[in-house]
């Protein structure tokens, strides 16, 4: 199956410190890829230096093309969608107008205010509160907000990180189906970075597991479920 | 009663000014954290070309809209040139910056054109408005002008995709690039129309204040005043801060004894401190909270 992404030799430095240390990793084109890991392992950084907001070395390649070192508006504009965590929501701006910054790289009137409706036809909540200012919404819509934010792009491939942080088991769940639709039938590839492994290797079909900066496994997700450590130390059963 | 509502009116022709000017700064102050103590050189400057312009032989008014053009692509060249490079920097390295662009405006405005005070004439023209005394034409002109660019403004910042962008780009840079919006452009470009709003207020308030190159400073300090009053995080209240202030200064000055011409000025420093001590953040700014 031909890759979206592809990651070589990824590292990724704060300053002097190198916090990543040669990844590899490939999302499948309309496939869903996981990286897990615990606190500090780099996950987020991982999804950062996808999107060029830290300093890295190696190579990135999105479509056979290569990004590694480009501005991240740049790397947006070539549809990837990123979805950080906290949500970075505008919180002082409107719902519809998230969506519409969200679509601030394309041009066409009528296209984009399909794709608002389209949105809104994921997430209807959002609709009945088009008008109120995103920081007022539940943690929950906020995190569909921004998952909409991101669809505006109409992106190849979404980076997710954590959308299960801090919301209740059936938003979460909710939020999932979510996401596997999108996948389906708008064939938004993606990679998610969870700490809820057992939800994650659910939607995955492909998944990474990151201790320290550098990648310990990796294999489909169905493997990683089924394996007997993974189990006790990240599924906790 | 013709005498205060006299006074509340010419308080708001140059609350104006101040409005423009305490937008001028917030709006800088939203891209980059930084309050532009050169905002009034900036200005005065403008104020300058326009004067020189209108010596050549141009029309007042075409002078008006090539000032503005010309401020604009200056505040843009200035934000890529000098602050560009800052970014990221500590507020030492900016409040160094903005002290170097205010003398180098200053001294080149006293070098090319003198330090001598020159009239700027009013396209307003003087004498009665209406066969009235209660307000001047330049006065009302003043109003009139301020009143379309900040409505044109509010338009702009409410209902075009660059307007939302930079808004976009001043509330969270990290998100706007994630939408891939081009923050560091919307900050040259908020810079740009900054000088530009600086302009028309240096432009209007000259035949007031008389044009010399240091015209703007006691300006700067009642748009501060007004922008401290309104909240640094809020144009709209940057800009209603900026009228009040204009009439509270007018008000002051004509039924407080003490006050009189002379002490009018400390009115906006009184106005700055007694707000900080009140509302830190301003009559209509959100608290600022940092995560420790």
């Amino acid at each position: 199956m031909s890759k979206v992404l592809e990651a070589r030799e990824l590292c990724a430095f704060y300053g002097p410190t190198q916090v990543l240390f040669g990844l590899g990793l490939e999302v499948d084109d309309g496939g869903i890829t996981t990286l897990l890991g615990a606190n500090g392992a780099g996950k987020t950084t991982t999804l950062r230096s996808l999107s060029g907001m830290c300093r890295t070395s190696g190579e990135v390649r999105f479509d056979g093309k290569a990004i590694g070192g480009r501005a991240t508006e740049d790397i947006v504009r070539l549809g990837i969608a990123h979805v950080p965590q906290g949500r970075g929501t505008f919180s002082r701006q409107t719902v519809e107008e998230n969506l519409q910054i969200g679509a601030m790289t394309r041009s066409g009137r009528a296209a984009i205010a399909s794709d608002i409706e389209r949105v809104y036809g994921y997430f209807p909540r959002l609709k009945e509160r088009r008008t109120q200012q995103a920081g007022t919404l539940s943690g929950g819509e906020q995190q569909m907000l921004a998952v909409g934010r991101a669809m505006m792009l109409r992106p190849r491939l979404m980076l997710l990180d954590e959308p299960s942080f801090g919301l209740a088991p059936l938003i979460v769940e909710e939020l999932f189906g979510i996401l596997r639709t999108l996948n389906q039938t708008e064939k938004v590839s993606m990679l998610l970075v969870e700490q809820n492994a057992a939800l994650a290797l659910d939607l995955a079909d492909h998944a990474y597991l990151i201790e320290t900066g550098r990648l310990v496994m990796e294999g489909p997700a169905q493997q990683l479920r089924d394996d007997e450590n993974i189990r006790k130390a990240y599924l906790g059963y | 009663m013709e005498l205060f509502l006299h006074q509340v009116l010419a308080g708001l022709a140059t609350g104006g000014i101040y409005a423009c000017m305490a937008l001028a700064v917030v709006m800088i102050y939203q891209a980059i954290d930084h309050l532009n103590f050169a905002q009034g050189e900036m200005a005065m400057f403008s104020t300058f070309i326009a004067w020189q312009l209108i010596q050549w032989g141009f029309p007042y008014w075409v002078a008006f809209v090539l000032t503005i053009g010309i401020s604009f692509i200056a505040g843009v060249l200035i934000e890529r040139i000098v602050l560009r490079p800052l970014h990221g920097q500590h507020v030492l390295a900016h409040v160094v910056a903005f002290i170097a662009l205010l003398s180098i405006f200053n001294s080149t405005a006293g070098f090319i054109w003198d330090w001598t005070i020159k009239s700027f004439a009013s396209p307003f023209g003087s004498g009665q408005l209406f066969g009235q005394n209660l307000i001047s034409p330049h006065d009302a002109g003043m109003m009139g002008v301020t009143i379309v660019m900040l409505v044109l403004l509010y338009l702009f910042f409410r209902h075009t995709r660059v307007g939302l962008s930079m808004r976009a780009a001043a509330a969270n840079p990290e998100s706007a690039q994630l939408a891939g919006i081009r923050v560091g452009w919307m900050t040259a470009l908020g810079w740009g129309m900054a000088a530009a709003i600086g302009s028309v207020a240096g432009m209007l308030i000259a035949p007031v204040v008389f044009l010399e190159p240091n015209m703007m400073l006691s300006i700067l300090l009642y748009g501060f005043a007004g922008a401290v009053v309104g909240g640094l995080t809020s144009p709209g209240g940057a800009v209603l801060g900026g009228f009040a202030v204009g009439v509270i200064e007018n008000l002051a000055g004509t039924y407080i004894p003490v006050v009189g011409r002379e002490m009018k000025l400390s009115i906006a420093l009184c106005i700055i401190v007694a707000v900080l001590c009140v509302k830190p953040s301003g009559l209509f700014g959100r608290p600022v909270v940092t995560r420790v």
